[in-house]
């Protein structure tokens, strides 16, 4: 049996690591400290447990598609509804964990980036929750498409700061989140929303997010008797993949598939599918942790483009790069158009807008449910819910 | 070790002098442009010339460098055309040592073995990579040794002890002590850390220190020289470089001498 834990340098295999300014590493080293001293400890975890059930609704439902399980005309498709958890999307479990290790830090301002801004909206919630300053980085592009959230954050009193340098989205709103820290390291705690960045994020992200597979697996089998053929879900950063896909991850039978963002087409900087290695992706080093990346022949980082801004992203999370490599996991993608019409799809099958992330693995699921048995089952992350798209969406479909 | 750095920081000590480093962004505005520069600091008699890779996302820079890597990066450029451009200065005889600062990915796609050939060959003196810790440093520490190229630390303010012992084993050349924490970016004051963090780094090395990060005036190259071996300054030279010329496409011709004279002022 594999634990699949990082070694004591934050290393899955090759992937992780640490590579930040010198400046940033003891702040890491304490965190990583203060993190190991509450992965074990009872208090902290039934703390994080409680507020987990009574301010965020948990656990969340497995739900069975049936209707778009007869439809596609294959696998059993059940949807874990993370789109049902307090503000929208799985991003609240590890923004709930994390500030509490802040408070036990005793950090009173805590800074994020976001994206698609189900972080930002998240963080800023917990915030709220405990009375925490709260600032929120997000590339300008972002705030665009996603304007709902950026009203969301600011009505629960987050400070929301616009980031205009490279292409305007997460990546460049986690350097800028960098460069806040960096500068603060003393006062400020750094809420990382995905399962990225120097260790032990990474390792913190995922394990706040497991509650997700730990739920769904005695879900499943509770429902069905048996555990699952197949689990699917979105990967922009990969929290809401790795916390699915984590808890089974030694249960052998089941398949385990991600689904990057293929966008409008495979050359470099149409897509953000970092495994997509015609199209520009290839190990490298960036924001702290070594891990696929798509970047040019001179190690400058591409632009990428993804109809989801949660997706949109250059590099992914190393434990999908060590699973991508061991061959634990697989790895697709979903084109723009792929994900636009599985959100009608969804819409209108099973009465569930999914977000335009969590899309891309339903659209996913058009492939894939064909290919199984009626007998075989499909867990599919319905990793958030897709009223923040809705404008963004009517418009499109309007100028297509 | 045989190199240029450790040559001329220990003729620099029999002299009883400070250092100056000067820092620009390669590429910015363009690389004759930056080779000509380097020629002018060369005979401003810097101690040591840092020469910036642009980076697509340098987290450790504020805006002016920030802008700076920006402006390089109109057309692309490989580490490879830096090299050149620095063989080219040693073509025509200048000596004076060179390193290159970096984030860790361009020298990664590079290739760590290819690269250490190549900057040899080019006659570059050593490396400075910005998000490189020394828990991450061995492999590339072994692999520039081989060639005798050096690699820099960078010791923060917030660098523990125990920290900046790990920092000292893996260095050569000197160890870049940043001033404060934060991003790069030019300050009218050094602060006060900066001198408790040199005086606690010399505990764990005898090489030379040279502070970094926010000086960017005579006076405080003056008040560094009185307790570090060498003033790094970055942002002040890169800013005065953006102002001088605003459109990187078309820059006057007294540039490089303007950019020489803002330097020669920054020496006490
Ligand atoms: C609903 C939803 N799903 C998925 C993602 C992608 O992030 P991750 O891969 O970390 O789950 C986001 C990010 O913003 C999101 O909002």
């Amino acid at each position: 049996m594999n634990n699949y834990q990082p070694n004591e340098r934050g290393y899955w295999g090759e992937f992780g690591g640490r590579f930040v300014p010198e400046t940033l590493m003891f702040p890491l080293e304490e965190l990583t400290e203060m993190y190991f001293s509450v992965r074990d400890d009872a208090d902290f975890q039934a703390q994080f447990l409680q507020l987990l059930k009574d301010f965020s609704g948990r656990p969340t439902p497995l739900f069975h598609a049936q209707r778009l399980s007869e439809k596609l005309g294959g696998a059993q498709i059940y949807l874990k509804r993370e789109d049902l958890g307090h503000t929208g999307s799985h991003k609240i479990n590890n923004a709930i964990g994390q500030v509490l290790l802040a408070r036990k830090m005793g950090k009173k301002r805590v800074i994020a980036e976001t994206g698609a801004g189900q972080h930002g909206v998240a963080t800023a919630t917990v915030c709220a929750l405990f009375g925490l300053e709260c600032v929120v980085y997000m590339g300008t592009e972002d705030m665009r498409r996603q304007a709902l959230n950026v009203f969301r954050m600011r009505l629960l009193g987050a400070e929301v700061r616009g980031v205009d340098s490279g292409s305007k989205t997460l990546k460049d709103a986690i350097n800028e989140a960098l460069r806040d820290w960096v500068t603060n390291v003393d006062s400020t705690y750094y809420l990382l929303g995905s399962a990225l960045g120097p260790h032990p994020y990474p390792l913190m992200v995922r394990d706040f997010q497991s509650v997700i597979g730990r739920e769904a697996r005695e879900q499943i089998i509770e429902k069905t008797g048996s555990l699952p053929d197949c689990l699917v879900a979105c990967v922009g950063g990969g929290s809401n993949a790795i916390g699915l896909f984590h808890p089974f991850l030694n249960d052998e039978s089941v398949r385990m598939i991600g689904v990057e963002a293929g966008g409008k087409g495979n050359v470099l900087g149409e897509h953000a599918a970092r495994f997509n290695e015609q199209g520009g992706g290839k190990i490298g080093v960036l924001q702290g942790t070594k891990s696929y990346l798509l970047q040019d022949t001179n190690g400058q980082i591409a632009l990428t483009h993804s109809v989801s801004a949660g997706l949109d992203y250059a590099s992914i999370g190393p434990e999908h790069s060590f699973l991508h490599s061991i061959k634990r996991a697989e790895y697709v993608s979903a084109s723009d158009n792929e994900a636009l019409d599985a959100f009608q799809i969804l819409s209108q099958t099973e009465g569930i807008i999914p977000a335009l992330e969590s899309s891309h693995a339903i659209a996913y699921l058009q492939k894939l449910a064909p290919e199984l048995s009626p007998a075989q089952t499909i867990i599919c992350n319905l990793s958030g819910r897709g009223d923040k798209d809705v404008n963004q969406v009517q418009e499109m479909l309007l100028t297509k | 070790m045989n190199n240029r750095i450790i040559e001329k920081f220990s003729r620099l000590k029999s002299d009883g002098r400070g250092g100056f480093i000067p820092f620009i962004v390669a590429g910015d505005p363009d690389l004759q442009t930056t080779k000509s520069l380097i020629i002018e600091l060369c005979k401003a008699d810097a101690t040591v010339i840092e020469l910036g890779v642009p980076f697509s996302d340098p987290v450790a820079d504020g805006v002016t460098i920030q802008t700076s890597a920006e402006r390089a990066l109109r057309k692309p450029i490989a580490v490879r055309d830096i090299l050149e451009i620095v063989a080219d200065v040693r073509v025509e005889g200048f000596e004076t040592p060179i390193i290159l600062f970096s984030y860790f990915n361009p020298i990664l796609q590079f290739g760590l073995k290819e690269f250490a050939e190549k900057a040899k060959a080019t006659g570059v003196d050593g490396c400075l990579i910005t998000d490189l810790v020394p828990e991450e440093a061995e492999e590339f520490r072994a692999i520039l040794a081989e060639k005798e190229l050096c690699l820099i630390m960078l010791a923060a303010p917030t660098s523990s002890d125990e920290r900046l012992q790990k920092i000292c084993d893996k260095a050569s050349g000197f160890v870049y002590a940043v001033s404060r924490a934060g991003v790069t970016g030019a300050r009218t004051e050094t602060s006060s850390d900066a001198k408790v963090l040199v005086s606690r780094i010399r505990k764990f090395t005898g090489l030379p220190i040279a502070l970094g990060f926010g000086i960017s005036n005579a006076s405080q190259v003056e008040e560094t020289w009185k307790f570090a071996d060498a003033a790094v300054v970055g942002s002040a030279i890169v800013a005065e470089m953006i102002k001088s010329s605003p459109n990187p496409d078309s820059v006057e011709e007294d540039f490089v001498e303007k950019i020489g004279d803002f330097v020669k002022k920054l020496l006490p």
